[in-house]
């Protein structure tokens, strides 16, 4: 206040003054911001806790190797230092039956084993069972020990297995979620093509978004110009109807639709009771049924922007685009058209984003062929308990999704988005 | 992270609990729903009745990651029903304790109830089931009936996944019962389960809930699927379906069993009640309200006659039942599921 007053009544006053004025100035601005940044300070808490601090740790998941290195301190470290190729020797070898023993005593194993199984399917059987039968003492070496316990501990594999386990990170779960492997050599080689899974499942999850992306539109756009230009005592009882999804639960809707699309159900029997169709054809547990249901679940999210773009145009530009003698395809498309561009692109990614990352309604709509990275992330942490595939697989969407982002604000502009 | 929020939960769970309750009653853990109703009445309220300890009840929908993280807190869950991959792991981890098999016999029951940390207590199968309404005449009696598409048209369920499929494939083409996992350890009989399993795959709807074999049944979606026996069952008791389940086929069967946690500070009454539910006259009376079997080998005798027919340990069911190899598919689960969802996006 006072910094104010001195300015106004010295117009002109000496420099240093003007100097004390700015300071002030400065200050107060200063102080208002500082005072603006600490009221947003709880949703920044917020959002470091809950996305950038799970985003973070998924991200470190993904790569984290400690399991070896954890239990079986010793034998971790011996194999590190062991340089690889063959059966390391009686030293190493020893170090780890010893280490082996202890974890087993102490019942902690069980991780170790279930991260060797991640890389190659067995090897827990094979450290478990080893354990197990494993003596106090060595008859002769533990080489020779091991080797009668089971034939796998003379092969090279298994020892380059545990070297690779013993190292802090990994590259093991990115590298499977790319279809990718290393060899016996550390090269970087492609998984066989019967297991190759991932790369199919990531393009297989960005196909199907897109089509309930364009689908949501050729259906959403008519149906959001229609909502925008009847007047409210009619548009309302109808945007309550496309809003209704919203209040029924995501599992329901799912189930409904499977009674709905079944052979013998309503629609089925209805065509076939028409004569169109001779005999019913399957319209769930495959692609059909996915793209179905999910756009009836995804519509709302691309009415909604649309809707609410379309109310802010107003009509007198099309009746001029046609009184100034367009017809009426060039008045929509020249006219209407552009100006709903910001509600487009805020449906369209809307539905796209939420569909990437959509689980229970393909899972119970669509066959095996049909099911999205989401459903070999559930399947990894709840039956399997592997947290590095999750986590991997979780990693390689968020990259899939930030790149598409990427591309997107660069070909539509992000600032031009409009979500309501 | 995740780790230190599933401590967190559960310290606030346990918590809650022991403000609620100063000293603990036996607590008894199973999967809830119909089967946890049945077990009360069979189980849990004669145990209080016989002996007068209090019995307090939880559920949970399984997984070892539960466990876990009640091992690591204070005492809350005495005596848990656990699958077998539960115990397995749970075992080697040592959240669940060895039981006295000194006290219990290992003669006393089926040989696949028999574990260091657990006693079975029911077996539950996954079996074929058909609708006897649509094969008025010359039903499908065996697996190679189930892929011979020619023969009986339609389309087939199976649960998706490796885990099962796998099995029925290799009976389908032959394979005896008891040599259907000699057989899947090899890449060979792997290669042989999938090209069998190729002969069906334009004929293949794959289920994901338990729920949904005897509504694709009743639907008309499939003529034939595999199902868990007591949906089966359940659906002709309570919906009047003329399902049928062809034992004779070959199944798949696994135990469910009891275990004690290893933090539990009531090692003894946990003991007496496991004592007390694995006895043949107790174990009996689940199957008139719940189609499992009984695991002590005396019981099935003992069953209903009218109910024996619906489970798996009955003597004229048991020999062509195959026990699921958990220990198997622990080993192998991720890969063959791997190539199981590559084999049908092909």
């Amino acid at each position: 206040m006072q910094a104010t007053a001195t300015a106004a009544g010295g117009l002109g006053s000496s420099k240093a003054e003007r100097t004390a004025l700015k300071k002030a100035l400065r200050r107060t601005e200063r102080r208002r911001q500082l005072w603006a940044f600490g009221l947003t300070l709880p949703l920044l808490a917020f959002l470091l806790a809950v996305f950038v601090v799970p985003i973070l740790g998924m991200l470190k998941l993904s790569v984290e190797n400690s399991e070896l290195a954890r239990t079986m301190p010793e034998a971790a470290e011996a194999l590190r230092a062991w340089e690889g190729g063959g059966v390391p020797l009686e030293p190493v070898v020893a170090t780890f039956a010893h280490d082996l023993r202890a974890a087993r005593d102490a019942r902690a194993l069980s991780p170790v084993a279930q991260r060797l199984n991640n890389a190659h399917a067995g090897d827990r059987s094979l450290i478990q069972g080893t354990a197990r039968r494993l003596p106090d003492a060595p008859d002769g070496s533990w080489t020779a020990t091991l080797a009668e316990i089971d034939a796998e501990w003379g092969e090279p594999r298994i020892w380059w297995s545990l070297k690779r386990a013993a190292e802090p990170w990994t590259d093991l779960y990115l590298l499977q979620s790319l279809d990718l492997q290393r060899d016996i050599d550390n090269e970087i080689v492609a998984t066989p093509s019967e297991r190759a899974l991932y790369r199919n499942v990531l393009a297989r999850t960005l196909w199907i978004s897109l089509a309930v992306t364009v689908l949501c539109f050729v259906i959403g756009y008519p149906l959001a110009y229609k909502l925008s230009t009847l007047p409210p005592r009619l548009a309302n009882p109808l945007m309550i109807l496309v809003l209704l999804p919203f209040w029924t639960s995501l599992l329901v809707r799912s189930a409904a639709w499977i009674v709905v699309l079944q052979r013998e159900g309503p629609i089925n029997e209805t065509l076939l009771w028409l004569g169109i169709l001779a005999e019913p054809v399957q319209l769930v547990f495959n692609r059909a049924g996915v793209l179905i249901a999910m756009t009836h679940i995804m519509l709302p999210f691309m009415v909604l922007p649309l809707v609410s773009v379309m109310k802010s145009i107003p009509k007198s530009h099309m009746q001029a685009a046609i009184g100034l003698g367009a017809p009426p395809l060039t008045a929509f498309s020249r006219v209407f058209l552009p100006q709903t561009r910001p509600g487009i692109g805020a449906g369209c990614l809307l539905v796209f984003i939420i569909s990437i990352g959509y689980y229970i309604t393909p899972a119970l709509v669509g066959g095996t062929a049909d099911q999205m990275i989401s459903y070999f992330v559930a399947f990894f942490t709840l039956q399997t308990v592997n947290w590095g595939m999750a986590a991997a697989l979780g990693s390689i969407l968020l990259v899939a999704v930030l790149a598409l982002y990427f591309v997107y604000a660069r070909l539509v502009g992000i600032d031009r988005l409009k979500l309501g | 992270m995740s780790v230190a929020l599933i401590r967190l939960a559960a310290l606030a769970g346990v918590a809650l609990i022991a403000s609620t309750a100063e000293a603990r009653d036996l607590t008894i853990v199973s999967f809830g729903g119909a089967y946890q109703d049945a077990q009360r009445e069979v189980y849990f309220a004669p145990f209080t009745e016989a002996t007068g300890a209090a019995v307090t009840e939880d559920s949970y929908n399984g997984g070892i990651g539960v466990l876990r993280a009640r091992a690591e807190g204070p005492p809350s869950w005495d005596v848990v029903q656990v699958e077998t991959d539960e115990l397995i792991l749970g075992c080697e981890e040592g959240v669940l304790v060895p039981l006295d098999w000194s006290v219990l016999g290992e003669d006393n029951f089926l040989p696949s109830a028999v574990h260091e940390c657990g006693v079975g207590t029911i077996v539950w199968a996954t079996v074929m089931g058909y609708d006897a309404d649509r094969f008025p005449d010359d039903p499908p009696s065996t697996w190679a009936d189930f892929f011979d598409v020619e023969a009986y048209p339609g389309m087939r369920g199976l649960r998706r996944g490796p885990r099962g499929a796998l099995e029925f494939a290799l009976m389908a083409d032959g394979v005896p019962v008891g040599e259907v996992y000699e057989v899947l350890a090899t890449e060979d009989g792997i290669d042989q389960a999938f090209a069998k399993l190729d002969t069906i795959k334009d004929n293949l709807i794959l289920w994901e809930a338990g729920a949904q074999p005897p509504q694709l049944l009743a639907a008309g979606d499939v003529v034939m699927t595999s199902a868990y026996n007591g949906r089966i069952t359940a659906a002709n008791e309570n919906e009047g379906r003329n399902f049928v389940i062809p034992w004779e086929a070959g199944f798949v069967y696994a135990v469910d069993y009891w275990t004690i946690m290893a933090n539990s500070d009531q090692q003894e009454a946990a003991m007496d009640f496991i004592l007390f539910a694995s006895d043949p006259d107790q174990q009996k009376l689940l199957p008139p309200h719940i189609p499992y079997g009984p695991t002590h080998v005396d019981a099935a005798g003992l069953v209903d006659p009218d109910v024996l027919p619906n489970i798996p340990t009955a003597p004229q069911n048991l020999p062509t039942g195959l026990f699921f190899d958990e220990d198997f598919w622990v080993d192998r689960y991720e890969s063959l599921n791997e190539r199981f969802s590559a084999w049908a996006a092909q």
